[in-house]
């Protein structure tokens, strides 16, 4: 059944690269009809609702002196002309962004100034919604990417080999920190930041560490605070706990009071937490997930107390506050390969392994382009930045 | 088993919708991740109710069982109460009492929290800069170059000064941070793909 599984996956991820392909390999008529002097299609990659009218400056189509075009437009079957906008001739596009999809206009340019003017037509054209954004098609390769590389890793990982990941100082300090709480009789505390919401990636991994502390402190009957801004994450870390307490058969140790909704407030949130390390004197504070300006204030105040303190986040900005204000800091991917290192699953850590794989691409396409830049190409960045 | 299995279907089924809509600018995909995110914030708001009356929960316990510090306790539920009180009662407009007090303590009182910022990052300045060793002593030299090529007397000095500060901000600092960027972003995604094809499974509490 798994293995039926694996290979629908798969099949899934090559059909979709052949789809992808074929927006490459096929012109679009979109393309093709642009190529004309003047004319108008359905703006493409939209939700519907416009349509884009298109003209080049022959001289056969508008005079050289003259500068403003005015868009007129009529539903097909009518016979009134509607004034639309007046544009310049320089522009070459005008989109009507007024369109019901399923009608039929069609659109009269009128080029003229006091001396002279020309007028053409161009239509019928109908807009209509596009299910797929082809302007995210670079994206949609990245994700792809990553599935596919997923795929192979996961299939590798089934034939029985397993993953080398290099060790993670701070990971590694999970164990102590936790160890030394218990040793001085001291508390642990985890916080995920003010920053974030049950959604981001690194709330999850997070929660995935969290998991893993919480083990320990119910290995080691040690008390673990969780105070949070955000009340679904204090629902799912109360989960998290309570699981790990019951796994380690010490569910009659769980202190639901102990995983808290401070405040939705940065400060007031920042407040909480410091007044809590002030009070507790954690001996191990664990600054994991979203922090923003309340990051420093948390570190030190960790840090006045004596406390050891790992921390990560996905700022920049706050990872270098972290960094001298912590023991250990967990840098950039550091935080997501988190749940497969600690945990040593071999699944989660195989798809650990594919975030090395993904930079190596990365690195890959860096060094193809900046050969191509030097040579002059920039068909590689150019491609890489539709946005 | 299906008390394992609905989460992850329901993880999946909302993953993948998610991701699918980014692509998709037709009128019922929009619309229906709109609804989605309406059920977002119907959730959270359920969520905020439970997170006030754990803060209830937690605290009439300390004040009930007089524990250490149980009179902050007190400070804490009444500033609840009457700061609701006065939204449910008078408003939340101009001149109400609840703007009044908003204004007067809870913005005071934040901006003392934020003003702790200053002194903090004095006393990590001094621990970061610290010469320890060559590293720190790297890290000592840069950040004197680009604090001195920030102000004016940087330039008065040497041209060089804030030619330097622009180039470690540029160069070395900036190619830094976007390595950095490249790992969280790579991060992120193989996370993201991790829960919804239901690989990563702690966050549910159970593995």
């Amino acid at each position: 059944m798994k293995g039926e599984g694996t290979n629908i996956f798969q099949r899934w991820v090559i059909v979709s690269c052949l789809i992808l392909v074929s927006f490459f390999i096929f012109p679009s008529p979109l393309y093709a009809e642009a190529q004309a002097d003047c004319g108008a299609h359905d703006t493409p990659s939209d939700g519907g609702g416009s349509i884009t009218i298109f003209w080049s400056d022959s001289a056969d189509l508008i005079p050289a002196h003259v500068d403003t075009l005015t868009v007129y437009r009529r539903a097909v079957g009518d016979s009134d002309w509607d004034r639309l906008a007046e544009t310049t001739t320089r522009e070459k596009l005008f989109l009507d962004n007024n369109t019901i999809d399923g009608i039929a206009y069609e659109y009269r340019l009128e080029a003229k100034d006091s001396v002279s003017g020309t007028q053409f037509r161009v239509g019928s054209v109908t807009s209509s919604p596009q299910w797929f954004n082809a302007n995210r098609t670079v994206v949609l390769v990245g994700v792809l990417a990553c599935l596919a590389v997923l795929a192979g890793v996961m299939y590798i990982q089934r034939s029985g080999k397993s993953f080398y990941v290099r060790p993670i100082r701070g990971l590694e300090a999970v164990d102590e920190a936790v160890g030394r709480a218990t040793e001085m009789g001291k508390s642990v505390l985890f916080t995920p930041g003010w920053g974030g919401d049950i959604q981001r990636p690194t709330t999850i991994a997070a929660l995935n560490i969290l998991r893993y502390v919480a083990t320990k402190t119910a290995e080691y009957r040690c008390d673990l605070y969780f105070p949070t801004h955000d009340p679904v994450i204090m629902a799912a870390a109360e989960e998290v706990i309570h699981e790990a307490y019951i796994e380690q058969g010490q569910a009659d140790i769980y202190n639901a009071d102990n995983v808290f909704y401070t405040t939705s407030s940065q400060l007031g949130y920042a407040a909480a937490v410091d007044g809590l390390i002030t009070r507790y004197k954690p001996a191990a504070v664990f600054l994991l997930g979203t922090f923003e300006g309340e990051a420093l204030i948390l570190a030190e105040t960790g840090n006045s107390v004596g406390a050891m303190q790992v921390a990560g986040t996905d700022s920049t900005i706050q990872l270098s506050f972290f960094m001298v204000a912590c023991d250990y800091t967990l840098i950039g991917e550091e935080l997501f390969a988190a749940s497969g290192y600690l945990t040593k699953d071999s699944k989660i850590l195989a798809s650990v392994k594919v975030q090395d794989y993904l930079k190596v691409i990365i690195v890959t396409l860096l060094v193809v382009g900046a050969i191509m830049a030097t040579f002059g190409s920039s068909v590689l960045s150019d491609w890489l930045g539709q946005t | 088993m299906l008390r394992k299995r609905i989460p992850l279907l329901i993880c999946f089924v909302f993953g993948a919708f998610g991701l699918a809509q980014y692509y998709s600018p037709h009128p019922i995909v929009v619309s229906g991740y709109s609804t989605v995110l309406d059920w977002v914030q119907i959730i959270f708001a359920f969520t905020l109710i439970v997170g006030v009356l754990s803060v209830f929960q937690i605290h009439l316990k300390k004040i009930s069982r007089r524990e250490k510090l149980w009179g902050y306790s007190i400070v804490t539920l009444s500033a609840i109460i009457v700061m609701a009180s006065a939204g449910f009662l008078g408003g939340t407009g101009r001149g109400t009492a609840f703007v009044w007090m908003f204004d007067n303590m809870q913005v005071p009182m934040q901006s003392t929290v934020f003003a702790l910022l200053a002194f903090f990052v004095a006393t990590a300045a001094y621990r970061g800069f610290r010469l320890r060793n060559v590293e720190a002593g790297i890290l000592l030299a840069a950040a004197i170059v680009i604090m001195l090529g920030r102000i004016p007397i940087g330039a008065l000095i040497s041209d060089y000064i804030p030619a330097g500060a622009e180039w470690i901000l540029t160069v070395p600092s900036m190619s830094a941070k976007r390595a950095v960027l490249i790992g969280i972003g790579l991060g992120s995604i193989t996370t993201a793909l991790r829960v919804i094809l239901g690989i990563e499974r702690s966050y549910l509490g159970r593995g």
